[in-house]
């Protein structure tokens, strides 16, 4: 829309016509206070501490009503508006706790500030207050009613941004209460997004409520280690007696590519970290049970086993399986250790989506992925199967604002009745057997789509679909793990063809990553195939060989063949994951680093402990390709990252460390100390990177002299640093700058099927995540969550 | 839940009427109030149905209008207006006697079920004041003794 300028404060404002006046003044530097005005969401109009005087208007105006017109003459400074914002905090507080010390919100409250910026100091009020006794609304949900002042946001969030409608208002005036769905519990999808958007303490959170004040934390921003979608989520961290604990999750700076958002996995589910089931010591089998020993012991005998394996029958006696919650530069060096000490291409990690596929298919193509940040603003999109409500609660967020704001329209191809289809502008119910490739085969003009008819997707209505999406000039498509090998390339011709952009979607938070960093045992980092590796080869050394591995398949069956002679395991549980007898691998000797004795690990010889992506520093990318960085928050006495483990296996297995890790390289250990005008300062650098967590490049367990490699050597890797290391998400380009021609094999791949409330291993150790299936057990629900 | 054919019929067009079937709630719950006595759990979820909301909604509305009551009330509902004209004419004697006739208090029901007790703000008869709504029957220019005979009229009622 046009521009219009009006004045504020003797200001000339321009904005866009239709602004709020709210806005035109933020962003003119001029603060106007407000509790019930949210970006983003409908406007209230109830709080009334927006009040402002513009000329012409006979009484004072709430600015977050008001769109701005031409010539408009404000003033937020006069003592009449002052006064008006004063006696509007009064009567938030006329019935309004003073309970601030033992609140959870104080410190932190909007309310607080609010009062202390532009409230009297005494209030003329002489009636008691009104008390009501706090209730429990969910295992992660409780309300303090007297505490709430009507702004309207959670019901607003809940009901406009998670599609979820599960608050209300009841009663009228001033006995207006917020209210839950079931009458006096709540029955929703838990994402706590009413207590983070309460600007005072009514909502607050079953896992932190009472714990700690906020300025008794650390917080540190950090990428969820949950779902493929990469939340950032800020992390309270408290010292605890094993170190550092984490007390809070939230997205307090919404500066991460989910803005407001976060799931109840980012928000609640970090408690894993803090679970009495953790390993703290490494596990060694002496007569036949697992018993502690000291971390020499641990690692030298897995490296004295390991060197006998390889010496004694060859490299591929040995199997690799990495993980999808280790950190790029973890798996990076998983797979170059497996590669050059080892000697083996026997490495694999538990495949959710059809990477190599994707990578496939739009290999060489320019312009052709898009970033999760583009789905929130992109004027048409086409989700093929996934249900992202249950798997990437991001995306199904940014698809709903989508709709919300921009008008996007989204159409949906799916063979259940998934939750988004309430914002599909067309959904085509499809069969549940492989109806996403038919669909696909059919999009494409390869099928007549026949076996697509059903009583729920008509003949025309398919047609209609079909047309509408011809007609769509900037798409994005976006399909999950139904769709693989061929389906893409059939999917990828029909779609860049029309300029359409597309995701894959995977599981884990580094799903994506473990592919990217070639954790396949036909594939190279970045997607290259065995023979076109030279410029890994070349820098790995001889021992990297260009023979097809074996994957995880293969693994387990060389080990009932007795031909399995070691196996190291990182991060992952593959004998639950697919469902292998244990005693395959009695005559194998297995390592495994985890966090806790899953089933995989009480099989092993030795047990590591490993520390968790909260507590380390390296860097995930999502599963749209987006790179970022984690920081280091928690801290249990005991545990050591997997890339520590990973360079001391190698360094006692009497290999170069400094070839697997280029560390060190040229540098010194002066960083300014003895400089000129700086001497004697303390080291800035060094602090710098010292509260971030890192260690300059002088370690041989700094991930940061890895990731220098990675950007050297994998396609599409070559980020900006300064973006990344300001905490912002870069986009990574490896699937459409391998080379790869040759799919790899798409039977292999076995979806995590998380919902909302699963999350694979650390699901099973969150008591928060599992508190919240037990309640839904209890109360008899209207319609299960498909336990898919 | 099963209406008479007649609410039935009526609640059928009702919601076919609005462009927005929500638009039909509020005289969808005042007909089933009539029909069944109060908006039971029942009801509420049957309307929210009719008017594709959800039952928090349907039940956000309720509690805003003091008229609908989600639990049973008396068969007669004597409602007695206190707002100024009236207590200027003396409706606070007159309430005062229903709460000791009747033995309730504002809200309440006897325990035969045949009476509830309410005070209610203004209900439009102010020029005939004090004035007494039973259920959907005005009587007004009401002393404690004329309310004394009403109130044996309606109980001789549920005799017959």
């Amino acid at each position: 829309m046009a521009d219009v300028s009006i004045t504020v404060d003797g200001k000339k404002v321009t904005a866009p016509a239709g602004t709020l006046l709210i806005e035109a003044c933020k962003s003119a530097g001029i603060e106007v206070p407000a509790f019930c005005y949210y970006p983003g969401l409908s406007v209230q109009g109830a709080c009334r501490m927006c009040l402002v005087r513009i000329e012409k208007m006979p009484k004072l105006q709430t600015a977050c009503t008001v769109p701005i017109t031409d010539g408009m003459v404000v003033t937020t400074d006069t003592p009449e508006v002052v006064q008006a914002r004063k006696a509007t905090v009064e009567i938030l507080l006329g019935n309004h706790p003073l309970d601030c010390p033992v609140c959870d919100a104080g410190g932190e409250c909007e309310l607080q500030d609010m009062t202390f910026t532009y409230g009297a100091a005494e209030s003329q009020y002489m009636e008691a207050k009104q008390h009501e006794p706090e209730q429990q609304w969910s295992p992660v949900v409780f309300f303090d009613r007297p505490r709430c002042i009507l702004c309207y946001r959670c019901v607003r969030v809940c009901g406009e941004g998670m599609d979820v409608w599960a608050l209300g208002v009841q009663n009228r005036g001033v006995t207006s209460i917020i209210a839950p769905n079931q009458q006096d519990h709540l029955e929703c999808e838990e994402c706590g997004m009413c207590i983070d958007i309460c600007p005072v303490g009514a909502l607050t959170s079953g896992a932190y409520r009472y714990k700690t004040r906020p300025w008794e934390m650390n917080h540190v921003g950090t990428i969820c280690t949950h779902c493929g979608d990469g939340c950032k989520t800020t992390l309270g961290v408290r010292r605890s007696k094993g170190g550092m604990e984490i007390v809070r999750g939230d997205n307090r700076d919404k500066s991460g590519i989910n803005g407001d958002f976060l799931c109840i996995k980012g928000r609640y589910a970090f408690d894993f970290a803090n679970s009495e089931d953790r390993i703290t010591q490494p596990l060694l089998r002496r007569e036949g049970r697992l018993v502690p020993v000291s971390w020499e012991q641990a690692i030298d005998h897995v490296a004295t086993r390991f060197k006998e394996v390889r010496d004694a029958q060859g490299g591929n006696a040995i199997g690799v399986i990495g993980s999808n919650r280790t950190t790029n530069e973890e798996n990076y060096l998983l797979q170059k250790f497996a590669r050059s000490v080892l000697g083996t291409n026997n490495i694999d990690h538990h495949r959710t989506a059809d990477y190599p596929g994707f990578a496939k298919a739009i290999a060489g193509k320019q312009n052709i992925t898009a970033t999760l940040r583009d789905t929130m603003t992109a004027p048409a999109v086409l989700l093929i199967g996934s249900d992202p409500t249950e798997q990437h609660p991001l995306l199904a967020w940014n698809l709903r604002t989508n709709l919300r704001i921009h008008n996007g329209r989204i159409y949906i191809v799916n063979s259940r009745d998934v939750k988004l289809r309430r914002q599909a502008r067309a959904f085509a119910r499809v069969p549940g057997d492989g109806g996403e490739s038919s669909f696909v085969r059919y999009l494409a003009g390869q099928d007549n789509g026949r076996q697509l008819e059903s009583g729920e997707l008509s003949r025309d209505a398919l047609t209609k679909f079909r047309d509408q999406l011809n007609d769509e000039k900037e798409l994005i498509v976006i399909f999950g793990s139904e769709l693989r090998g061929d389906d893409i390339s059939v999917l990828v011709n029909w779609g860049s063809s029309r300029g359409a952009k597309f995701i894959c979607l995977g599981d884990y938070a580094n799903s994506r990553g473990a592919a990217d960093m070639g954790l396949y045992p036909d594939l190279l980092p970045g997607y290259t195939a065995l023979d076109r590796g030279s410029r890994f080869t070349e820098e790995y050394g001889g021992a990297a060989q260009a023979v097809r591995g074996l994957d995880i398949g293969g693994m387990f069956n060389a080990a009932a063949n007795g031909k399995l002679g070691a196996l190291y395991v990182v991060g992952s549980n593959p004998i639950a994951r697919y469902n292998v007898n244990p005693f395959t691998l009695s005559k194998t000797f297995v390592v495994v680093q985890d966090m806790f004795l899953t089933e995989t690990a009480t099989t092993a010889e030795v047990v590591l402990p490993a520390a968790n992506a909260y507590e380390k520093g390296g860097s995930f990318t999502n599963t749209y390709g987006d790179v970022q960085m984690l920081r280091k928050a928690a801290d249990v006495a005991g545990v050591r990252p997997d890339f520590e483990l990973i360079v001391r296996i190698a360094d006692r297995m009497g290999a170069d460390v400094r070839k697997l890790v280029p560390f060190g390289k040229g540098l010194r250990a002066d960083m300014g100390q003895s400089r000129g005008a700086q001497a004697g300062e303390a080291d800035r650098h060094l602090v710098w990177l010292a509260a971030r967590n890192l260690e300059p490049k002088l370690s041989p367990f700094d991930p940061e002299a890895l990731l220098d490699e990675i950007q050297r050597l994998v396609p599409g890797y070559n980020v900006s640093r300064l973006q990344l290391f300001s905490g912002n998400e870069v986009h990574t380009f490896a699937p459409e700058q391998s080379s790869l021609t040759a799919a790899s094999s798409p039977e292999s791949i076995v979806p995590a099927n998380d919902t909302l409330f699963t999350s694979g291993t650390l699901g099973r150790y969150s008591n928060t995540l599992n508190s919240v299936i037990e309640n839904r057990r209890a109360a008899p629900a209207e319609s299960e969550i498909p336990a898919d | 839940m099963q209406y008479s054919p007649q609410l039935e019929q009526r609640f059928q067009k009702l919601v076919s009427q609005y462009p927005w079937k929500r638009s039909a709630l509020i005289p969808l719950l005042l007909y089933a109030q009539d029909e069944v006595g109060y908006l039971s759990d029942e009801v509420i979820a049957d309307i929210a149905k009719r008017v594709e909301l959800t039952e928090l909604e349907v039940r956000n509305v309720i509690s805003y209008y003091s008229l609908l009551r989600t639990r049973p009330a008396g068969k007669f509902v004597v409602q007695v207006c206190t707002n100024i004209s009236c207590m200027l004419r003396g409706a606070e004697e007159v309430f005062e006697h229903c709460e000791r006739r009747l033995g309730v208090g504002h809200k309440q029901v006897t325990k035969d079920g045949t009476f509830s007790l309410e005070e209610v703000e203004c209900i439009g008869a102010c020029s005939w004041a004090p004035a007494v709504q039973v259920n959907y029957d005005f009587h007004l220019n009401v002393t404690p003794e004329t309310m004394n005979k009403l109130l044996d009229d309606y109980q001789n009622k549920t005799r017959q």
